[in-house]
C-alpha cells in the first residue's frame, strides 16, 4: 500500500504541509518495502492559478492508496481526485509524518 | 482638427478604495455638462459607476469567455492539450482529460494544436454588458455574473463595444479594476492616458509604485491624483516630484465627501474646490490631447 503526505520536508520527522496544491513536497511511504520517496513540488509557487489542479496530476501518476494532508483539497483538486481510487485523510497539518501514520493507523484522522 | 478619434482616459489605482469610481464619475458628470462623453465601467468584477446615475437603459448584451470542450470519441490521449496549457487549466488523468473553465484564459493553444480537433472552443455565458443614457452622458459596464473569475474577455470586448458604438464621441472614461494584475493591463493597455489615483499613506504608496511600475512597462503616458490629500504623510508627494511625475490633483480628505459618496451623490456639484481640481485635471488631459505637454 502507498500513502501520500503533503509535506513541508522530506523525512519522516518532517511536518504535514497543511496546503494541498502548493504543498512543498510529496513524500509517498510504500509499506511493502518500507521505504519513502521525495517529489519536490516547489515548482508550483510558479503558478499564479491551478496548483490545485498541477498538484492532483502529480499525484494521480504516483497513485498512491491514501493521502494524507492538513486543510484539505479545494474544489478544483477534489474534482480531480475524486476520479482516483484513493482515500484522502484531512486534519494532520499540527502532526509530523510519522506522527501523522501513527494517528492514521489510530484511526483519528478525518477521512473526506 | 483631423484626428477625431476617441481620447481615452483610463483611471487606474493600484490600491483598491482610493477613488477611482468618485473620480470617474465625477469627471464623467463634469465632461456631461458641455459635451457627450462616455464613462465605461471596466472593474468587471463589481462595476459601481452606475449607481451614481440614474440612466435609460439603451442596450443589453451576454458576454462570453470561450473554452474547450472535450470530444472523448476523437481524443488520442496524446497529453499535448495540458503539455501547453500554462494555466494547468486542462489535465490528462489516465484515459480522461478533464477542462476547468474557470482557469481557462482562453488562449487557444489546446484546441489549436490538438492533432484530431478534439477540443472545440465553445462559449459560455459568463455576464452581461449593459449600456445607458443620461442627458448627454453614455455609461457602459459590463458585469460578471457571481462566481465568474476570468475578467479579461469582457474587459476586451467592453472596450470593442464602446469603440465600434461610440466612434464620434471625443471622450471617453474607462474606470478600472483596483491592483497591476491581468484585468488593469486589458484595461489601461490602449487607453491615450492613464490617471492613477492615490491616498497618501503608507499603503497608497506601496501600491502607487507597483502601478507606476506598470504603466511605465505599458509606456503609458501617465499623472498621479492626490485623494483624501490631508491624511497620512508627504511620501507620495516627494516621490512623484523626484521621478517628474505629473500631480494632477489633490482631493481633500473631507467627511462630507464621504457620506456624499456613500449616499450615491456625485461631490463636486456641492464642492466648488473639487470641481476646480477637476477642471485642472480635465484641461491637463485635454492638453495632452492636443498633443502640448503642460
Amino acid at each position: 500500500m502507498k500513502i501520500a503526505f503533503t509535506a513541508a520536508g522530506k523525512d519522516w520527522d518532517a511536518m504535514i504541509d497543511p496546503r494541498f496544491g502548493r504543498t512543498e513536497y510529496i513524500v509517498i511511504y510504500d509499506d511493502s518495502s518500507d521505504e519513502l520517496s521525495v517529489i519536490d513540488n516547489s515548482a508550483v509557487k510558479n503558478e499564479a492559478h491551478g496548483a490545485g489542479t498541477a498538484t492532483s496530476q502529480k499525484i494521480f501518476e504516483l497513485s498512491p492508496d491514501i493521502l494524507i494532508t492538513g486543510n484539505g483539497p479545494g474544489d478544483n483538486a477534489a474534482k480531480a481526485l475524486e476520479k482516483m481510487n484513493m482515500k484522502i485523510f484531512v486534519g494532520a497539518q499540527d502532526l509530523t509524518l510519522k506522527q501523522a501514520l501513527e494517528a492514521y493507523r489510530k484511526g483519528s484522522l478525518k477521512e473526506c | 482638427m483631423t484626428n477625431q478619434q476617441t481620447f481615452k482616459i483610463a483611471i487606474a489605482s493600484g490600491k483598491g478604495g482610493t477613488g477611482k469610481t468618485t473620480l470617474s464619475t465625477n469627471l464623467a458628470a463634469l465632461i456631461a455638462e458641455r459635451e457627450e462623453v462616455v464613462l465605461v465601467d471596466l472593474d468587471v468584477e463589481e462595476p459601481n459607476s452606475g449607481l451614481f446615475f440614474n440612466g435609460t437603459l439603451v442596450h443589453e448584451e451576454d458576454n462570453h469567455n470561450m473554452t474547450p470542450n472535450w470530444d472523448e470519441s476523437l481524443c488520442t490521449l496524446c497529453g499535448l492539450c495540458q503539455e501547453v496549457c500554462n494555466f494547468n487549466a486542462i489535465i490528462q488523468l489516465g484515459t480522461s482529460i478533464l477542462v476547468y473553465p474557470k482557469l481557462c484564459h482562453s488562449c487557444y493553444a489546446c484546441s489549436e494544436l490538438c492533432p484530431v480537433n478534439a477540443l472545440p472552443m465553445e462559449p459560455t455565458q459568463i455576464g452581461k454588458l449593459r449600456d445607458y443614457k443620461l442627458g448627454k452622458l453614455h455609461y457602459v459596464e459590463s458585469r460578471l455574473n457571481i462566481g465568474e473569475e476570468q475578467a479579461v474577455s469582457s474587459i476586451a470586448k467592453t472596450k470593442k463595444y464602446v469603440a465600434e458604438k461610440y466612434p464620434n464621441v471625443s471622450l471617453a472614461i474607462f474606470d478600472s479594476p483596483p491592483g497591476t494584475s491581468c484585468p488593469v493591463m486589458e484595461a489601461t493597455k490602449d487607453a491615450d492616458y492613464v490617471i492613477l489615483v492615490t491616498e497618501p499613506t503608507p499603503f497608497g504608496f506601496h501600491d502607487l509604485k507597483l502601478a507606476i511600475e506598470t504603466m511605465h512597462e505599458l509606456k503609458k503616458s501617465f499623472g498621479v491624483v492626490i485623494n483624501r490629500y490631508g491624511i497620512g504623510n508627504d511620501e507620495v508627494i516627494n516621490y512623484c516630484k523626484a521621478e517628474g511625475i505629473d500631480i494632477l490633483a489633490k482631493i481633500p480628505n473631507s467627511r462630507q465627501i464621504a457620506e456624499l459618496y456613500s449616499e450615491g451623490h456625485l461631490i463636486y456639484p456641492s464642492f466648488p474646490e473639487v470641481k476646480t481640481a477637476l477642471s485642472n485635471i480635465l484641461e491637463h488631459c485635454l492638453s495632452i490631447k492636443e498633443g502640448e505637454r503642460i
